[in-house]
C-alpha cells in the first residue's frame, strides 16, 4: 500500500516524548504503510485540538453467517479523511491465557497488514485480539485468512462474549482448578451463542484460578468462575519460621488481618483455624511457599458483575458454592446451568437488560427457582432484613 | 477452498512452551527476581522466567513483529500478554533476562509491573476509535504512566498492589468501577434531540431506554420525537447507544472524574466498588495536567500511608473518609453523596467516627 497523507500533528507528537511506550509512535509506525492508520493520525489531532471524538455508531457490518465478532465504526468526517469514512474493528477469540507463538502472531500481523490499518489492541477488554480499522470489502478477506490460520471471530452485540482467563495452571501455583481447559471448553460448547447474538443484551464469562481473582471475573463477567478450596490450607512451619526469622512480624502483618480472625501465632508456630477460614488468599499471598491453597480444589460459581450501564453497576453473587469441574457431571452440570439460565433471560429479560438486573428484577429467590437451583445461605451475606415476605402458601390457596 | 466457520480458537495447548507443557499444574512457587521478572519453580525443578515489559496497548504489526524477533532470540519463539495488556517474555535461561530487558528498553518498554508496584492501566478505546467517549483513553494513560513510570519500573517503592484503570464513559468497558484508582470520562449535559430521530430510531426503545424517566415522547412539528426532562437527566448515556439521535458529546462539558478505593481481588478484605473522589477534571488534552497531578496526589497518600500489602480503599477505611479528603485536599461536595437506588446504604449510619 502506498504512504498515506501526512497530517501536521503536533498535539499528538507530544505524546511521543516520555519513558511509556508512545500510541502515537505505534500509529505512526502503521502510517507508514497504512493510508488509514495515517488519516487516524489526522482525525485524531483534530480530536485533541476541538476536545470531541469523531466517530458514529455502525450500522450491521460482518461476515457471512455471522451476526458478531466485526462493529462497524465510521467516521462524521468521511469527507476529510476518506480513508477512515469507513473504519471497521474485527474482535478474533484470543487463544485462552493469551499465550502465543511467534509463528501465530506474524500470520495474524501480515494478514492485517494487507487487509486493515495495521493497527490492533492486545488485547481488548473482555479479551479479543482486536484489528482496529478497515472497510467491509475487506471483511470475509479476512475471516477467510483468519480461519485458515485457525483463528476465528470474537463475541459482539447481545451474545456471548468471547471467554477469557487467567493462566491458571499453565504458570500459576495457586490455580485451585484449570482455568484454560475450563475456558477453552466453554468456549467451544457455545460457538453458535458467541457468533449469532440472540439474547437480551451481552452475556461474560470470565474464569479466575484462586480468589485473587486476575481477570477481574466478579466485577465484568455476568457468570464468574473462581477458584478455591474445601479443606484445610497447607503450611510447612519450617518455611514460616524462615519468614519470621527473616522480619515479617507474623502477629502484627498477618494473623491480626485475616478476615476471620482465624489464626493464631504463639511466636514459633502458626495454627489457623480453617473451619472459619474464608479462603481469602491473603495469608497465601502474603507467606508464599509457606503456606498454600488445600488439596480439595475447585470453584465457585457466581453471577450477575456488570458496569453501570443500565441499572447500576453490580458485583456477582454466589450461584453455586463449589463445583468440581475436573468430572464429566460437574462439566455437564455447568452448561446444564447456562443453558436454563439463558432461557429463562431470553424469555423474560428485557432489552438490554443484563442477567443480574434482571434475576434481581424478578427477585433472586424466584430466579433460581426458576433455573431450578436451591436457596442455599451461601448465596447471600445475609437473610433478609425486611418483613415484606411473599409467601408462597398464602398465594396459593 | 471451503469456508469454515464456527472452529473457535486455536487450541491453547498449541502454544505453550515446552517447560509450561511439562510442568502443566505443577508449580510449587514464585518470586521476584528483580522488578518486573519473576521465576516460577515447579515441583520438578524446572524455573520459567517471566520478563514482564510495558505496553501502550494500541500496537501496531511492526511492534508486534518487533515483539517476535525478541521472542525468537531469548524465548524459543513464545510469548504471552497479560490480562492488564502488558506483554510477558517466558524463557527457561537465566542469562537471557539481561540482555532482552537492554533490548526492551532501547525499543521504548521499559520493564516492571510485578508484584508490589503499580502496573500498566487497563484502559479503552476513547477518540482513537469510539463513538461513545467523553474523553480519550490512551493519551491520558500515556500521561499518567509518563509520571508514575518509577513506580512501574521499581525505582520506587510502594507498599502494595494499586490497579489503575480507565474508561472513557459510562459504559466503563474494563472493571474501572472496582479499582484502587478509577479514571473515568463523563459527560455533563443531557443529550441533544435531533431533528431526525424518529427516522432512525423506535421512538418507544428510546423512552425504555432511561434509567430514571427522564424521556418521553413528544410532537414537534407535528413530528413524533421525544424530549428529554433535563432535571432528571444524569448523563448516563444510555439512550445514546440506543439512539444515535441523541448525541452526548459536548466539547467544553465533558471530562473526567476520578474514583477510588475500588478492589476485585478477595484477598483481606471483599471485593468493593470505587468511590467518588473527585466529580470532574476538564479535558485538557494532550496531557492531562490536572488528571496526572490528581491521581499523583492519590498515590502519594497511599504511598504515605497505606499498611504493608494494603490495598487503597482498606486504607481509606481504617483512616477514614474525612481524612483521606483533607489530605488529598479534595473538597467534598453534594455530587459525592449518592442519590440514586442504594443511596442510604452510604450514608453513615452510626456513632463511630473517625474525628479529627
Ligand atoms: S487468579 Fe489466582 S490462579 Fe489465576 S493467575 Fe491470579 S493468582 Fe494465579
Ligand atoms: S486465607 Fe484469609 S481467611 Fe483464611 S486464614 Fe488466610 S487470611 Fe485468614
Ligand atoms: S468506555 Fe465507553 S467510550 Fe470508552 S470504549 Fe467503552 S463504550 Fe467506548
Ligand atoms: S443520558 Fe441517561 S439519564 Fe439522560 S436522558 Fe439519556 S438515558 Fe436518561
Amino acid at each position: 500500500m502506498a504512504e498515506g497523507k501526512k497530517y501536521e500533528t503536533p498535539k499528538l507528537d507530544e505524546l511521543e516524548k516520555g519513558a511509556w511506550p508512545s500510541f502515537v509512535k505505534e500509529i505512526k509506525a502503521a502510517a507508514q504503510k497504512s493510508p488509514m492508520a495515517a488519516a487516524l493520525l489526522g482525525q485524531l489531532e483534530q480530536s485533541y485540538n476541538e476536545k470531541i471524538g469523531h466517530w458514529k455508531h455502525g450500522g450491521i457490518v460482518g461476515v457471512v453467517g455471522y451476526g458478531g465478532g466485526v462493529i462497524g465504526r465510521y467516521s462524521d468526517l468521511g469527507d476529510k479523511y476518506p480513508e477512515v469514512a469507513h473504519f471497521h474493528t474485527i474482535r478474533i477469540n484470543h487463544p485462552a491465557g493469551w499465550f502465543y507463538t511467534t509463528e501465530a502472531l506474524r500470520g495474524l500481523c501480515d494478514i492485517w497488514e494487507e487487509h486493515g490499518s495495521g493497527l490492533t489492541n492486545m488485547h481488548g477488554s473482555t479479551g479479543d485480539i482486536i484489528f482496529l480499522g478497515t472497510t467491509t470489502d475487506q471483511l470475509e478477506k479476512v475471516f477467510s485468512k483468519l480461519t485458515a490460520l485457525g483463528f476465528d471471530l470474537g463475541g459482539s452485540g447481545s451474545d456471548v462474549r468471547t471467554p477469557s482467563c487467567c493462566n491458571g495452571m499453565a504458570r500459576c501455583e495457586w490455580a485451585c482448578y484449570d482455568t484454560m481447559k475450563v475456558c477453552y471448553n466453554l468456549t467451544m460448547a457455545f460457538q453458535d451463542e458467541i457468533h449469532r447474538p440472540a439474547f437480551p443484551y451481552k452475556f461474560k464469562m470470565k474464569m479466575a484460578g484462586c480468589p485473587n481473582d486476575c481477570v477481574a471475573a466478579i466485577a465484568r463477567a455476568d457468570l464468574s468462575i473462581i477458584g478455591t478450596w474445601k479443606d484445610e490450607i497447607q503450611q510447612d512451619d519450617e518455611l514460616i519460621k524462615k519468614f519470621a526469622d527473616e522480619g515479617l512480624d507474623i502477629q502484627r502483618q498477618i494473623v491480626s488481618r485475616c478476615p476471620t480472625r482465624c489464626m493464631d501465632w504463639d511466636g514459633k508456630k502458626l495454627t489457623i483455624n480453617n473451619e472459619n477460614c474464608v479462603k481469602c488468599m491473603f495469608c497465601i499471598n502474603s507467606m508464599p511457599r509457606a503456606l498454600a491453597p488445600g488439596k480439595e480444589r475447585g470453584a465457585m460459581v457466581l453471577l450477575g458483575a456488570k458496569a453501570p450501564i443500565v441499572q447500576g453497576a453490580q458485583l456477582s453473587s454466589v450461584l453455586i458454592p463449589f463445583i468440581d469441574l475436573e468430572d464429566e457431571e460437574s462439566w455437564n452440570d455447568l452448561k446444564q446451568l447456562l443453558e436454563n439460565i439463558w432461557e429463562v433471560w431470553c424469555e423474560e429479560g428485557k432489552n438490554r437488560e443484563r442477567v443480574g438486573e434482571f434475576a434481581l428484577r424478578v427477585g433472586f429467590g424466584n430466579f433460581l427457582e426458576a433455573i431450578g437451583l436451591e436457596p442455599t445461605p451461601e448465596m447471600v451475606a445475609y437473610p433478609r432484613d425486611n418483613p415484606y415476605v411473599f409467601y408462597q402458601t398464602a398465594k396459593k390457596e | 477452498m471451503e469456508r469454515r466457520t464456527d472452529i473457535g480458537p486455536p487450541h491453547y495447548t498449541k502454544f505453550l512452551p515446552p517447560v509450561i507443557q511439562k510442568n502443566y499444574g505443577k508449580w510449587k512457587y514464585h518470586e521476584g527476581v528483580r522488578p518486573g521478572v519473576m521465576v516460577h519453580v515447579a515441583e520438578s525443578g524446572d524455573k520459567l522466567y517471566t520478563i514482564r515489559a510495558a505496553s501502550p496497548r494500541l500496537l501496531s504489526v511492526q511492534k508486534i513483529r518487533q515483539y517476535c524477533d525478541l521472542a525468537d532470540k531469548y524465548c524459543d519463539g513464545y510469548l504471552r500478554f497479560t490480562s492488564r495488556n502488558n506483554v510477558e517474555f517466558l524463557t527457561t535461561k537465566e542469562e537471557n533476562i539481561e540482555p532482552l530487558i537492554a533490548e526492551l528498553e532501547a525499543l521504548g518498554h521499559p520493564v516492571g509491573g510485578v508484584g508490589r508496584s503499580i502496573s500498566n492501566i487497563v484502559h479503552t478505546q476513547g477518540w482513537v476509535h469510539c463513538h461513545s467517549a467523553a474523553t480519550d483513553a490512551s493519551g491520558i494513560v500515556k500521561s499518567v504512566m509518563d509520571d508514575l513510570i518509577d513506580y512501574f519500573t521499581g525505582k520506587k517503592e510502594v507498599p502494595g498492589k494499586l490497579r489503575i484503570a480507565l474508561a472513557c464513559c459510562l459504559n466503563m468497558c474494563g472493571a474501572v468501577h472496582c479499582s484502587d484508582i478509577a479514571i473515568l470520562g463523563i459527560h455533563r449535559r443531557p443529550p441533544k434531540v435531533m431533528a431526525n430521530l424518529s427516522q432512525m430510531c423506535e421512538i418507544p426503545n428510546v423512552v425504555a431506554a432511561c434509567p430514571t424517566a427522564a424521556i418521553r415522547p413528544a410532537k414537534v412539528d407535528g413530528k413524533d420525537t421525544v424530549e428529554i426532562i433535563e432535571e432528571q437527566c444524569m448523563y448516563c448515556a444510555n439512550c445514546f447507544s440506543v439512539c444515535p439521535a441523541l448525541p452526548m458529546a459536548d466539547a467544553e462539558l465533558d471530562g473526567v472524574s476520578i474514583w477510588v478505593g475500588g478492589k476485585v481481588s478477595n484477598a483481606r478484605s471483599q471485593p468493593m466498588f470505587s468511590k467518588l473522589a473527585v466529580p470532574y477534571l476538564p479535558n485538557n488534552p494532550p496531557r492531562w495536567p490536572e488528571v496526572v497531578q490528581t491521581v499523583r496526589k492519590i498515590v502519594e497518600i497511599w504511598v504515605e500511608h497505606a499498611e504493608p500489602d494494603e490495598r487503597m480503599g482498606e486504607m481509606i477505611q481504617r483512616i477514614g473518609w474525612p481524612r483521606f479528603f483533607r489530605l488529598a485536599g479534595i473538597q467534598f461536595s453534594k455530587e459525592h453523596i449518592d442519590d440514586y437506588r442504594y443511596a442510604a446504604l452510604s450514608l453513615k449510619r452510626t456513632a463511630q467516627l473517625h474525628q479529627s
